[in-house]
């Protein structure tokens, strides 16, 4: 198999324009005779969907939530970053280009990224006309801020609620669509397969969560909109539901799957409290504007928040600012969470687990007085303290890093199509534009972009040149994949083992949490690839799954989720053993500099890792996709 | 702490259901109502019980899928989500009555799990602004007093979980719709459809089978978002604008369309 990106000749900033302008269209009054299926309705689907049925196309929209509304896009809380340079100080396309591309570590590809921030501007403009109540300033323009360390202000923002009200705005163009019947709706409907006839993606197999009736769909092109796999971790920020399936399933019939070692792991989360812990929830990362990290000079056994203040100043350790004076406490997120995981290594974390480090605002209140912190982060003190218990004005917060977004997923070419013809991967699904790491206030962006403004193009140019029939569910492949799907719940409601599905995706959480989480080596790697594949044939003789596949059954929805999350775990320790190299979010112990910062290697390494599935138990076969980058120098990056 | 678990069961929508009693001692403070739940169902599982089912997914209080009706209360004792309220919010020894949303338009899945898509077709009605992709002028063209955004905005932070309806002794929706409503009435992009709108969704929702809104504000004291009354007499005042000037639902103007 050779990889074809189908990135479009010519210079940067005119790839996108003239590629538009060489796709095929299909004709209006034929849009009606295609069908096309979008399975999820964050930002990525539905948009999509919205946008692709605006055009006339049919379309049908899955998720497994019970309202589209609900989907993971909802919980973004920051913002989304736009070229607009509505503030003058000197942003472009080209900087949030470069700042995108520099940011993701040079894994990225060029065209790609430059075509984002070209479609940045008019997702704004799309939004706001949809009503979405973006912040403003007195004069009744967009309020801008800057986010994670940029230099310039391009994030728009909902108070906290950034992901919710742009989500909201899809959903509503959604809902217009359903309204005028060119939508059709399915919640509580989960994803089981691929259907591919004759090469191309031509439909799916669904469970209704409600009856646990299994069905087959069939359409001329298929879209996974279903988001990222952060919740191989079992802890995460990412909604419970969050799953790798449909993404998984399709990579199993034949969809190569992009650097899937790739995960983000943030900095400022709220650290595990106890055994019970089932999820893991972000504090924005503005907070870090104003907060100091320090833990103690020398270890203090369960040391609270409370008796922080019994700590001498000259015995704290403000281990960023020490070690990166330029940047202190906004260096990026995978550099912040990288040093908390080594002083807490070093025993010396604080809180009853160890595993926290302070996030201290004393001096900040000092400085600006209680009203002012206040007026920037009430809201998120107040949630710590529904959450913990603890008031952060009055003492410090505990955080710790948590994972929380994945740069892997479906290897797509250019057009977002991936290697299975007719089969299209959007938003966090797809392992696109941001590379070994991704900056902050782009994921919503990615999403919006996909949906809105590339996959409408693309996807004329395939369907043009697809007949117009339809064709039948009753065909062979479509039983096949029933059959399939149907003894793959059969055989997990019949194992009545001992250990319940939580117990084994805690299981797994930790072992790729210790072994492929914020630092990696060799050995551990090759040591939790054994430990996997032990757990995933341990799960398959002995959990336990109650109750009947015809009903609503949430225990049997997790173990499917959870026996795809097995597998897939084993891929992404494989790629990150082949990767020897540190890059972004990816840190391997071999590859760093005398003072322990990550080492890049693009002689060897600047290429897209795209893994291709050969079956059960056989090894996957790497193919490598070459970055070329004619635009911008790799310069390693550097926060001392 | 050890509590007493008074919990709704009911098998599928048609079977009859049942307070079912559970005591549950390895609760800590820490954990979130959600957590503590999780921690009963393992048990359950281990003693070849079906587990307790509950709808979720954000964990954060944003998504609006979780929805337990706790000691009579939507949400439970503080105006949060279920989600966002922790074990210390209860006391060594309690017993805690957990039932699914109750209101005909809500009708139980299974549990604690109910059915709310009918909110989902009152914002099909007409809970959007038509505007086609790449159809729109730049985000700038129109300011926007930053007082009415922010309104707005405070609107829009509806999450959709219905506990509005939950709390209503007549099981009225017009918290939720009023939310819809008003934010897009505020905003000017809203303004080219805003008689059409109110008209669908209202008649949408009394279609689905909730109820008048009597104005006891039981609503507003249980949305775990905060959102005022004053975006229903928003609704109202839209409302009747809109019937009085009507081009849309000539029937119900007096014609008989
Ligand atoms: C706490 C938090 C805060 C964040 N804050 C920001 C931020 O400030 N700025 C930013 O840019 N990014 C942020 N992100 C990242 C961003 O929110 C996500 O990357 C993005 O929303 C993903 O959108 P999506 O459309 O790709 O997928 P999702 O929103 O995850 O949607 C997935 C959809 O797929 C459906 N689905 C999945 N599997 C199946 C299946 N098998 N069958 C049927 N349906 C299925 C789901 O029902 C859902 O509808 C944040 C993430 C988190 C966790
Ligand atoms: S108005 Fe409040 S209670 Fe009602 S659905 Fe919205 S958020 Fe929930
Ligand atoms: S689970 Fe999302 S709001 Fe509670």
């Amino acid at each position: 198999m050779t990889l074809d990106s189908k990135i479009p000749d010519g210079p940067l900033a005119e790839k996108w324009t003239r590629h538009k302008f060489n796709l095929k269209l299909v004709n209006p009054a034929n849009k009606r005779k295609y069908d096309i299926i979008v399975v999820g309705t964050g930002l990525a689907g539905a948009s999509a969907a919205a946008s692709l049925a605006e055009l006339g196309y049919n379309v049908k929209t899955f998720c497994f939530q019970d309202s589209p509304r609900r989907a993971h896009s909802i919980a973004a809380q920051g913002g989304i970053n736009a070229a607009k340079n509505y503030q003058n100080d000197g942003d472009s396309v080209y900087r949030l280009f470069y700042d995108t591309i520099k940011g993701g570590d040079y894994r990225a590809r060029e065209a790609n990224v430059y075509r984002l921030a070209e479609v940045s501007v008019n997702i704004i403009d799309q939004c706001v006309a949809q009503g979405v109540p973006f912040a403003r300033e007195y004069g009744g323009l967009l309020a801008n801020r800057s986010f994670g360390g940029a230099q310039v202000s391009r994030t728009f923002y909902a108070r906290g609620q950034t992901g919710q009200q742009l989500l909201l705005g899809a959903y509503s163009a959604m809902n217009r669509q359903i309204a005028a019947g060119k939508v059709k709706s399915y919640p509580r409907t989960e994803m089981l397969d691929v259907v591919v006839v004759d090469g191309r993606a031509r439909g799916i197999i669904t469970r209704d969560l409600i009856t646990g009736k299994i069905e087959a769909h069939s359409a001329h092109a298929v879209l996974l909109c279903t988001g990222g796999y952060g919740n191989v971790f079992y802890l995460s920020t990412n909604a419970k539901g969050s799953n790798a399936s449909a993404a998984w399933r399709a990579h199993k019939k034949g969809a190569l799957f992009g650097n899937p070692c790739f995960t983000q792991i943030h900095p400022t989360c709220i650290p595990v409290s106890g055994h019970h812990q089932s999820k893991l929830t972000l504090m924005s990362e503005s907070l870090r504007n104003d907060g100091r990290v320090w833990v103690p000079k020398k270890p203090v056994k369960g040391l609270t928040a409370r008796d922080a203040a019994k700590i001498p100043e000259s015995e704290r350790d403000y281990f960023l600012e020490r070690r990166y004076p330029a940047f202190g406490n906004l260096v990026p997120r995978d550099v912040a969470s990288r040093n908390a995981k080594y002083v807490c290594d070093e025993g010396r974390g604080v809180g009853p687990t160890g595993l926290a480090v302070f996030l201290d605002f004393s001096d900040a209140i000092k400085r600006d007085g209680k009203k002012t912190i206040e007026a920037r982060y009430g809201n998120l003190f107040d949630m710590y303290q529904q959450i913990t218990g603890d008031n952060p004005y009055e003492v410090p917060m505990m955080i710790y890093p948590a994972v929380h977004y994945t740069m892997g997923g479906l290897w797509v070419d250019y057009n977002l199509m991936t290697t299975i013809p007719g089969l299209y991967a959007l938003g966090e699904a797809n392992f696109s534009d941001h590379g070994a790491n991704r900056l902050g206030a782009s994921a919503l962006m990615q999403g919006l972009a996909d949906g809105y403004f590339i996959i409408p193009y693309t996807i004329g140019d395939y369907l043009a040149g697809m007949p117009y029939e339809k064709i039948s569910t009753d065909r062979p492949e479509f039983k096949e994949a029933i059959e399939q799907a149907t003894g793959r719940l059969h055989r997990l409601l019949s194992i009545k083992g001992k250990k319940t599905v939580d117990e084994y995706h805690r299981e797994l959480g930790m072992i790729m949490w210790d072994y492929c989480g914020m630092s990696r080596n060799e050995e551990g790697l090759k040591l939790a690839k054994k430990k996997i594949q032990e757990l995933r044939e341990e799960f398959w003789q002995n959990v336990n799954v109650l109750g009947s596949a015809n009903e609503l059954n949430m225990e049997l929805e997790k173990a499917n989720r959870v026996s795809d999350f097995m597998e897939l775990a084993e891929l992404m320790v494989d790629d990150a053993l082949h990767r020897r190299e540190s890059c972004g979010g990816h840190f391997r112990e071999e590859s760093a500099t005398e003072d322990g910062e990550a080492r890049r290697n693009d002689n060897e390494f600047a290429y897209v890792a795209a893994w291709e599935y050969k079956g059960e138990n056989q090894p996957e076969v790497l193919h490598k996709e070459e970055l070329k980058f004619e635009n911008v120098k790799l310069t390693q990056r550097s926060y001392k | 702490m050890k509590l007493t678990l008074k919990i709704w069961r009911q098998k599928g929508p048609n079977e009859k259901g049942e307070f079912k009693t559970y005591v549950h001692d390895k609760v800590s403070p820490d954990m979130s109502f959600l957590e503590m739940l999780d921690v009963l169902n393992t048990e359950l599982i281990k003693k070849g019980e079906e587990p307790v089912h509950f709808d979720h997914d954000c964990r954060e209080g944003i998504c609006g899928m979780c929805s337990l009706y706790i000691n009579g209360r939507p949400h439970g004792p503080l105006q949060t989500t279920t989600c966002q309220l922790h074990m210390r919010s209860f006391k060594d020894g309690e017993t805690i009555t957990i039932e699914p949303w109750r209101a005909k338009p809500f009708p139980v899945i299974k549990d604690l799990v109910v059915d709310r898509s009918a909110f989902d077709r009152i914002q099909q009605a007409g809970g959007y602004i038509s505007v086609n992709t790449g159809a729109a002028p730049d985000a700038n063209e129109i300011p926007i007093p930053k007082k009415i955004a922010d309104e707005a905005m405070d609107a829009a932070t509806c999450i959709g979980c219905g506990a509005c309806v939950a709390a209503c002794k007549n099981a009225s929706a017009m918290l939720f719709v009023a939310a819809k409503v008003s934010h897009l009435a505020l905003l000017p992009q809203g303004h080219a459809e805003r008689k059409e709108r109110v008209e669908r969704m209202v008649a949408q929702m009394d279609a689905e089978g909730f109820g008048a809104c009597t104005n006891t504000r039981a609503c507003e004291a249980e949305c775990p978002k905060g959102i005022s009354v004053a975006h229903i007499a928003r609704l109202n005042r839209e409302y009747y604008n809109a019937m009085l000037t009507s081009y849309e639902l000539p029937s119900k103007a007096g014609g008989d369309g």
